[in-house]
């Protein structure tokens, strides 16, 4: 064990310099060869592991609306349950595994946006967030971004979703960012900030948690679109198959079911003007 | 134990003087303390509702005990990589050739500088692309790579510095018994730098043990980001990661032991009494 | 090479490291001061100071960083109210730098005992026949040489401690560490790039303390 992970450091180390040379210019075909790797017999999904009501791994099960429609998505492909891999895929490394084809889809509250479309592909979108606010369950001063001002405003460490808040609604709001959102919401409850920012369908997972329940409200008024897609390798040969499967989940009923079952104890309800929302074709 | 050169063993009245310190200190600690606590009731934190589902099985079972065998499984490795590396390292920067001194050198100081978290995502990505490694091991490798190089470079200046601090009568005595310097530097310099260095490299092995929560970006799954999935999941991260320190604390306060323990053993493996000489005013390492 | 001129345009990132260099600037000096006397509580006559100092290095270097610094600003701000400026802001700058001074002190409290451990016994007992009572064998004869014995140990931890300055993002400050994240996440395309720029800068401001601390190490050697 010990020699074998030695001699992989040692070729690592060698091919270090190698690496740093020519990954700036093969993002076009490191991604769709590794689809076919185990014969077809499984598929990686990469999901989000710690954002409940989205993307959660508790012990062995997965849950989430994310989960339920990568699996949805994925029957509708040939896969049972058993046959696919969930993949932790956070947001820094997001490119990256579609990339080395570390896995073939991502369902992890994955913004469709130009800089990502150079180096992968998506399908969809399955869902339309955007920003908003949650409060305290009793708070009825704050309506949306404007009221923030003079106000302490919390959100994660390198995410411009705050500074979005500050630059275009209240400039005089206090940021605190934290490492995740449950510290966020952590400082919430104990009234020393008063909102919490993101989208508003993860804000409603946060306030689905039972330990959080009558606590905390998503606001309401989302003030930004998010366009949550499916990250595939660039160019990959599956684009038109998910984009058909997210069509058929959104017509027959388990696309709602599955935000109800999810994030539907918060009593959130997504934007009704932009949901169910349309695929777009694949290009 | 007791028999410190630095001083007199304190008489009666400091003795009483000491006794009255420690009351007035213990009774301020204590206050601080319950007055904190307080606080902290009022607010909430203290709520069984919050505390309690972290003394269920699901919690050890599903999240705080595979992080745990986690955070071992990629430590224990990189402890031992490292602590190749920097003996390796560690002898090159005293080698009598000075294209060797210069090179080791470069390593080092280089792996000193780069943020290990970078270094770790680097493999990430950078290792796929190789296909050596079957992806699931991917993460495992990449913080096992990233923390054996910086640890390694710091285990390797230890080294150094150690040898560099021992007494000269050392070497010479070695050589004069007919030992060549490689040989005066690994069965007589190196293990009393190692003892002298002890607290120090103790040090490092706690960090490298920690550091694996680094491997957090690169989804490995150890101990902290369990802990932080856990109290996520639940609503009480604070709680959460105050169970986690509290684990930290605990394994790595056994492997400084473990560590002690065995520079122990070095120690009597040395020639002859070779504490007497060097790392003599050892206060809480001496193990006999 | 277009990319890094567009990326210095889009993000402040020479500002970002500034934060770095502020935050170890301030925590070197106060964790200098905290593990100094930490490390002659650990050597001193006082049993019940030595059990301090070990109890205290046992807890705070066993804790991760993260842990520590989430603690200072949920617990001690979050919970408890305790602020160290009227700036909101500014706040959070202190409470990263208290949880990278009282973590790192314990980390210079045992850089300093490996140096003592170099001080042979001889001088002590010099010292001793002498007539210096503790305090004074520790100031004027212990702890001079036991710097010099702990330049290479203590370099390792400044280092460590600028990589960790790292850390008080999660103190809300913002630094190189959450700017890398933000870059990434809205340059995708360029993350090769970015890690080239975060990697060298760090590369920059900490190889000048390794060469630094290595030459003095072997400067202040003491001849024996």
């Amino acid at each position: 064990m010990r020699t074998r992970l030695m001699a992989a450091a040692m070729v690592a180390a060698g091919a270090l310099t190698l690496a740093a040379c020519s990954s700036d210019d093969d993002p076009g075909d490191g991604g769709t060869g590794d689809g076919g790797g185990g014969g077809g017999d499984t598929i990686r999904i990469g999901i989000k592991f710690d954002q409940p009501g989205l993307g959660f791994k508790d012990g062995d099960t997965y849950t989430g609306f994310d989960v339920d429609v990568a699996k949805y998505v994925a029957g509708e492909l040939g896969y049972t349950e058993d046959q696919i891999e969930f993949v932790e895929s956070p947001s820094a490394q997001r490119e990256t595994m579609l990339q080395n084809g570390q896995v073939d889809l991502i369902f992890a509250t994955y913004s469709i946006t130009d800089e990502r479309k150079e180096v992968v592909s998506f399908a969809g979108p399955y869902f339309v967030a955007g920003q908003d606010l949650l409060v305290a369950a009793d708070d009825t001063t704050i309506t949306g971004p404007e009221d923030l001002e003079g106000k302490n405003l919390c959100s994660v460490t390198g995410s411009t979703s705050a500074q979005r808040i500050k630059d275009e609604y209240a400039a005089g709001t206090n940021l605190l960012e934290q490492p995740g959102y449950s510290e966020c919401v952590t400082a919430l409850t104990a009234g020393t900030v008063d909102a919490v920012t993101t989208d508003d369908i993860i804000l409603a997972g946060l306030a689905s948690i039972p330990a959080n329940e009558g606590k905390v409200k998503v606001v309401g008024n989302p003030f930004s679109e998010e366009n949550y897609g499916v990250g595939m390798p660039k160019d990959s040969d599956r684009c038109q198959a998910v984009t058909d499967a997210i069509t058929k989940m959104l017509g027959d009923g388990a696309w709602q079911k599955a935000l109800d079952d999810n994030v539907g104890a918060s009593g959130y309800v997504p934007n009704a003007d932009l949901n169910p929302p349309e695929p777009a074709a694949c290009e | 134990m007791s028999g410190s050169v630095l001083f007199d063993a304190p008489g009666p009245r400091a003795r009483r003087r000491m006794v009255w310190v420690n009351l007035v200190a213990t009774i301020v600690v204590a206050g601080i303390g319950a007055y904190a606590l307080v606080l902290l009731n009022e607010k909430g934190q203290l709520d069984a509702a919050l505390w309690k589902p972290l003394f269920t099985a699901n919690a050890w079972q599903n999240f705080f005990l595979p992080g745990l065998k986690q955070t071992l499984v990629a430590a224990g490795l990189s402890i031992v990589t490292a602590g190749i590396f920097g003996f390796v390292f560690g002898l090159g920067r005293l080698s009598a050739s000075r294209t060797v001194r210069w090179l080791a050198g470069g390593v080092v100081e280089f792996f000193r500088a780069v943020p290990v978290l970078i270094m770790m995502v680097f493999f990430y990505m950078a290792l796929p692309r190789l296909d050596l490694i079957s992806p699931p091991d991917v993460p495992l490798v990449s913080v096992v790579l990233g923390l054996t190089l910086y640890n390694g470079a710091v285990f390797a200046e230890l080294v150094r510095s150690g040898v560099h601090n021992l007494p000269r009568g050392q070497r010479e005595a070695a050589l004069a018994i007919g030992l060549r310097r490689p040989q005066s530097l690994r069965l007589v310099e190196v293990p009393q730098a190692l003892i002298a260095m002890l607290p120090a490299i103790a040090s490092q092995l706690v960090v490298i043990l920690k550091d694996t929560a680094l491997g957090a970006i690169v989804t490995y799954p150890e101990l902290l980001s369990a802990a932080r999935r856990f109290g996520s999941g639940n609503g009480n991260i604070l709680q959460s990661l105050v169970i986690a320190a509290l684990v930290f604390i605990l394994i790595n306060w056994l492997l400084t032991r473990v560590a002690e323990a065995l520079a122990g053993r070095v120690g009597r493996r040395t020639a002859g009494r070779a504490r007497v000489e060097a790392p003599s005013m050892a206060v809480e390492t001496a193990t006999s | 090479m277009d990319d890094f001129g567009s990326l210095f345009d889009e993000f402040d990132v020479l500002g970002a490291f500034w934060v770095n260099i502020q935050l170890t600037f301030w925590a070197a000096i106060f964790a200098m001061v905290l593990g100094t006397l930490l490390a002659v509580m650990r050597i001193s006559p006082v049993p019940s100071l030595r059990w301090a100092g070990t109890t205290y290095v046992t807890l705070l270097r066993n804790t991760p960083l993260t842990v520590i610094i989430v603690f200072c600003v949920l617990g001690l701000w979050g919970q408890l109210g305790i602020t160290l400026s009227s700036d909101f802001q500014r706040n959070f700058f202190w409470l990263s730098v208290l949880g990278l001074t009282v973590y790192h002190a314990a980390f210079v409290c045992e850089a300093l005992r490996s140096g003592v451990n170099t001080v042979p016994v001889g001088q002590a007992e010099a010292a001793r026949a002498i007539g210096l009572d503790f305090g004074a064998s520790a100031r004027l004869v212990i702890l001079p040489q036991a710097f010099r014995g702990a330049v290479a140990p203590l370099g390792n931890v400044l280092i460590a401690l600028t990589k960790n300055s790292t850390v008080a993002a999660a103190g809300s400050v913002a630094e190189t560490s959450g700017l890398m994240r933000e870059m990434i996440e809205f340059r995708p395309d360029v993350i090769v790039a970015i890690f080239l720029i975060f990697a060298i800068g760090f590369v920059i401001l900490v190889v000048p303390m390794g060469l630094a601390t290595t030459s003095l190490s072997r400067r202040w050697s003491v001849a024996r």
